[in-house]
């Protein structure tokens, strides 16, 4: 997704485009994923800075791509269940309207209003109307139709191509060289190995999770629903299973069931209690799904660096080689403002977010742990 | 009693009774799991006892055969070494720290979940028909080849009473016999393949004189009830607006394609239509077995490399019942041996290893002549349904193959739904292979069936507690292969 975001805003700036994967369209962790663009889940910072700026780009493509992409800017519920998480939730959300998000409270009385389904016994919530969701995979196909790179799915790259003074002139693939002035790192949860590609470190880690989808039902869970707990997940640090019950309805009809967050390396095997806690976690907040089937559950790789940020712009220590990749559970919304960000610095233009804080060397004075 | 080792067996056709036979007659408590109500899987299927069926051997030409295992089934249940759990649809089968953990679903509706513990566990878990589509496919009144028998079998009910047998495969002709015998008018039998063919497989079928006495058998019968046989023919399409009234066929040329002219019109009110069987590998899949193909890996005593994981039957390659047997026979055995920790001697079983030697040389003889004939796929309109739970066309496979890189299955159901409903793409994954021009592969399904949510979050803790999950701290990533659902 990041890379197919990347393509199409360098494509728009007038670039020559090639994009190379390994596998097929969305072949890694983008089809895995749930297409959530969400600012509700950012503490203000630079991350939510990239996913305000992110949601207007998405929106601005929602005629184009973003509709063959089931874009649907739905919103989003976060709900408490005890009046001291509907506490810790408002701050958070007095702090999110400094940054420029919308965020509206809703009290117990007012929540089934907006979802008529949900449990009876819950706190109070607060309402973001800037969260949307796409289909991740159309979104990554379209966004690739829509810039019109040349696409070389199923090539591996298996090598950064570096002159004498270490400038990146292309990459080795499994058939043939690519020679480019410019090449982009959006590997993903692979990001990593790309990078050692070029003689140059980012620890990007795999964090998997499981997302259970039920059987097509009608319109009954309206908007992106997740409990309070769900932030203070995303930003743990925890190797261990944590889950946190996100559901939502989709344009097609099954409901998605995330989120389950553990650092188990890119073992794929079912985990039963990942998915029993997701069962049961969605089902604290709709009663209703009790009764619903599962019909599938898979695991996704989350790429993640240590201070949970993406590594966005220029290597200094590889002239040539960019870097867009790294951003957790949050890649398919951050792909929009990542890949303007991305074309920006490959024009040679002043990005119009700071990019100190993506900076891909950053994890080197730091002397942090070596994957 | 309790000392007993135990090893739970899925699924109750021939490979499973078989194992769960050879095994408790070796001092091994098995639990045979199943979703039937009554053992015999699709083979030995039998009449509901309210029925009062008076001859159901006459559906059956193995009849013997399952008298011997259900006496056996009933010798070793009465001894208590045998637990039949009928009405049980496994959905997961997990490793727990030392133990196998099999989850089913129980009750009419499946919204109870009940879990067995064993030992080891035996998947007999059989196939399931693939049917490719064509136009009208979708019609009331178009029923799959094994669904015609089992509503035979054990319904003793006719689909119809003016039936089309249609596809390839061995099974259109038990089924084309079965149903002319109990009644049906079959207006013709449609069998892609040719007789030549078979004929120029004749040292794979020559060492199989049974086999041959059994083709020869059903010809008769065939010729006895006048059913018309159209070989190298195919179904081209189905017509009726409510329901099936006559179906289009055509001959099919050398190479497999439509020969101009040769259409024509049969009425009928039933299409039993079938292109042979793919193995049920969900559960395998899932614990981690290797698959060769679409079927389960296994070794020469039918053990998968998943330590205390045997399979047997279609499961590990369509081949019909006696090679079932003689599989589930051998697996039952070496569980015996290895669950007690000793080493099995091969030679006691040298009866079955022939058989089952013979037996495969003989399915993959047939696998060359009933193969799907060439271009089925460029045949199937682009306004015909293709996955019929999420109503994806087969033009819409085409424009995401050809436009937005849907090139293996997994892309195709990413990018046109096909395959993400219900049935999970058991029924159109070969025709969007078929369409996308991949490989069919066997496609990872954590679920092997509809699971509710209620069933899922009362999930049992493992016996020493829940798994650890996330154990092992920031491993390094140490397989990168390219991420597959």
């Amino acid at each position: 997704m990041v890379g197919a975001a990347c393509a199409l805003y360098a494509a728009r700036a007038g670039l020559d485009v090639r994009v190379v994967d390994r596998g097929p369209v969305a072949g890694g962790t983008t089809g895995a994923g749930e297409g959530n663009l969400l600012v509700s889940d950012k503490e203000p910072g630079p991350e939510l800075e990239l996913a305000l700026l992110s949601a207007r780009l998405w929106e601005r493509l929602a005629d184009g791509p973003g509709a063959a992409a089931e874009y649907e800017p739905k919103g989003g519920l976060v709900v408490a269940r005890t009046p001291a998480a509907l506490a810790a939730l408002t701050e958070f959300a007095a702090g999110q309207r400094a940054a420029g998000v919308l965020a509206e409270p809703v009290s117990a009385a007012e929540l089934p209003d907006l979802e008529p389904h949900l449990a009876a016994d819950l706190a109070g919530g607060v309402h973001y109307p800037q969260d949307a969701q796409v289909m991740p995979a159309l979104a990554a196909a379209h966004l690739l139709r829509a810039c019109g790179a040349r696409l070389h799915t199923g090539r591996t790259v298996t090598g950064v191509i570096r002159g004498p003074d270490g400038t990146v002139r292309g990459v080795r693939t499994d058939r043939g060289d690519l020679s480019a002035p410019a090449v982009v790192n959006a590997a993903g949860t692979w990001g990593g190995d790309l990078a050692a590609l070029a003689g140059v470190r980012l620890p990007v880690l795999p964090r998997r999770g499981f997302v259970l989808v039920t059987e097509p039902l009608p319109r009954l869970v309206r908007h992106k629903v997740y409990a309070a707990d769900y932030v203070a997940d995303v930003a743990s640090d925890s190797a261990a299973l944590r889950t946190s019950p996100v559901v939502e309805g989709t344009a097609a009809g099954p409901v998605l069931i995330g989120a389950s967050r553990e650092r188990v390396g890119f073992d794929r095997s079912l985990s039963l209690p990942a998915v029993r806690a997701l069962a049961a976690g969605a089902i604290g907040l709709f009663p209703f799904l009790e009764r619903v089937r599962a019909l599938r559950t898979y695991a996704g790789f989350r790429p993640y660096l240590p201070d949970h940020l993406p590594a966005i712009g220029p290597d200094p220590r590889a002239p040539g080689l960019f870097h867009a990749c790294g951003h957790e559970g949050a890649g398919i919304g951050l792909a929009t403002g990542t890949g303007r960000l991305i074309a920006q610095a490959l024009t040679g233009g002043t990005p119009e977010l700071d990019l100190t804080p993506f900076r891909p060397e950053r994890f080197d004075a730091d002397g942090g742990d070596t994957p | 009693m309790s000392e007993r080792v135990h090893l739970a067996v899925v699924g109750a056709g021939p490979a499973g009774l078989a194992g769960a036979l050879a095994a408790a007659s070796r001092g091994v408590r098995v639990t045979l799991v199943d979703a039937g109500d009554r053992a015999g899987g699709q083979f030995y299927r039998q009449p509901a006892p309210a029925l009062n069926a008076r001859r159901p051997q006459a559906l059956h030409h193995q009849w013997r055969t399952w008298r011997r295992l259900a006496d056996g089934l009933a010798r070793h249940t009465e001894a208590g070494y045998l637990t039949h759990l009928t009405g049980h649809h496994v959905w997961c089968v997990q490793r727990e720290s030392d133990s196998l953990a099999v989850h089913a679903l129980l009750g009419p509706e499946q919204e109870e979940g009940v879990t067995v513990h064993a030992d080891a566990v035996l998947l007999a878990t059989g196939g399931y028909e693939r049917v490719l589509p064509f136009p009208g496919w979708t019609l009331p009144g178009v029923v799959t080849a094994g669904g015609a028998q089992a509503m035979l079998k054990g319904g003793l009910v006719l689909p119809g009473r003016t039936v089309v047998v249609a596809g390839t495969g061995p099974l259109l002709l038990p089924v084309a016999t079965g149903l002319a015998a109990a009644g049906a008018r079959v207006a013709a039998l449609v069998e892609s393949a040719s007789p030549a063919a078979l004929l120029r497989r004749a040292p794979g079928l020559a060492a199989q004189p049974g086999k041959l006495a059994e083709g020869v058998w059903y010809a008769g019968l065939l010729a006895r009830h006048r059913v018309p046989v159209l070989a190298r023919h195919t179904v081209v399409a189905a017509h009726g607006t409510d329901r099936l009234t006559a179906v289009t066929v055509a001959a099919l040329d050398r190479t497999g394609r439509i020969r101009p002219g040769t259409a024509r019109r049969i009425p009928c009110d039933t299409l039993a239509v079938g292109h042979g069987m793919l193995p049920h590998t969900d559960l395998a899949e899932t614990l981690g077995c290797a698959l060769a193909g679409t079927a389960v890996r296994v070794d020469a005593e039918q053990r998968t490399d998943v330590p205390g994981v045997w399979a047997a039957g279609e499961a590990t390659g369509v081949g019909g019942a006696a090679l079932a047997l003689a599989e589930g026979h051998i697996a039952g055995r070496s569980a015996a041996a290895r669950m007690r920790g000793t080493v099995p001697d091969p030679p006691a079983w040298a009866a079955a290893d022939r058989a089952r030697t013979r037996h495969r040389a003989f399915s993959t003889a047939l696998d060359t002549v009933y193969a799907p004939p060439a271009g089925w796929a460029e045949r199937i309109p682009d306004d015909t349904v293709v996955c019929r739970c999420e109503e994806v066309t087969a033009g819409e496979v085409r424009t995401a193959a050809r436009t937005l890189g849907a090139t293996d299955l997994r892309s195709a159901k990413l990018l046109t739904r096909a395959g993400m409903g219900w049935c999970q793409g058991r029924m159109c994954a070969p025709a969007v292979a078929g369409l996308t021009g991949c490989p069919l592969t066997a496609a990872r399904r954590p679920f092997a069936r509809p699971v509710p949510l209620g069933v899922l979050a009362g999930l049992p803790d493992a016996p020493d507690g829940p798994k650890a999950p996330g154990a092992p701290e920031d491993r390094a990533a140490d397989d990168s292969s390219p991420a597959q659902q």
